[in-house]
């Protein structure tokens, strides 16, 4: 079981590799905040198999912690450009 | 010996689907679509693999554990994607058509 664990994070890891190249072309800014999210999700799943592989259950709450902070960045990204313009001029 | 053998198949079908959402993300034409590989890939993807290391969990409170991050990751997932196709509508990025 632990090869495997381990075989699969390394996969994921390969993954949100490939991935970079969505955040490299874009065209649209949207379309990298995409990418970045997918690498929050590939980044929780990675962790909660490392933290099998290695028996260390604190990477579980760092995994949790990621989980929250993915969505938390993607509603600031939403919000960003939705503000009304006076609310920067100061 | 069994629960070793679904827990492995349901790990591997998880990367299946988080390779099947980053192919997605590279392939397909528009920010609707893209979206819609990403989300196969968040609640799909990481709850095969969740499911899978559930059953090869120590204790029945990192089953828990496990199980309420991808309660919460189901949540975010759907709310904002939500909010990123409305703000790439309002941006008046068209969906893509044949």
């Amino acid at each position: 079981m632990q090869t495997l664990y381990f075989a699969v994070a390394l996969f994921l890891l390969l993954n949100l590799s490939i991935g970079m190249w969505r955040i490299f072309r874009g065209p649209t800014d949207i379309d990298r905040m995409l990418a970045s999210q997918l690498f929050g999700t590939t980044a929780v799943a990675i962790l909660l198999l490392l933290a099998a592989f290695t028996e260390a259950s604190a990477l579980r709450d760092i995994a949790l912690v990621f989980a929250l902070l993915a969505a938390v960045t993607a509603v600031a990204f939403v919000r960003r450009d939705t503000q009304p313009k006076q609310n920067h001029a100061d | 010996m069994l629960i070793d053998i679904v827990a492995g198949l349901l790990i591997l079908s998880g990367a299946l689907f988080f390779a099947a959402g980053t192919l997605g993300l590279l392939r397909f034409p528009d920010v609707y679509t893209r979206l819609h590989a990403l989300t196969k890939a968040d609640n799909l993807g990481l709850g095969m693999v969740v499911l899978g290391l559930m059953l090869q969990a120590e204790s029945l409170a990192a089953a828990g554990k496990l199980l309420l991050i991808w309660i919460l990751v189901l949540l975010a997932g759907a709310s904002v994607a939500q909010l990123i196709a409305r703000r790439a509508y309002q941006k008046g990025i068209k969906p893509w058509k044949s």
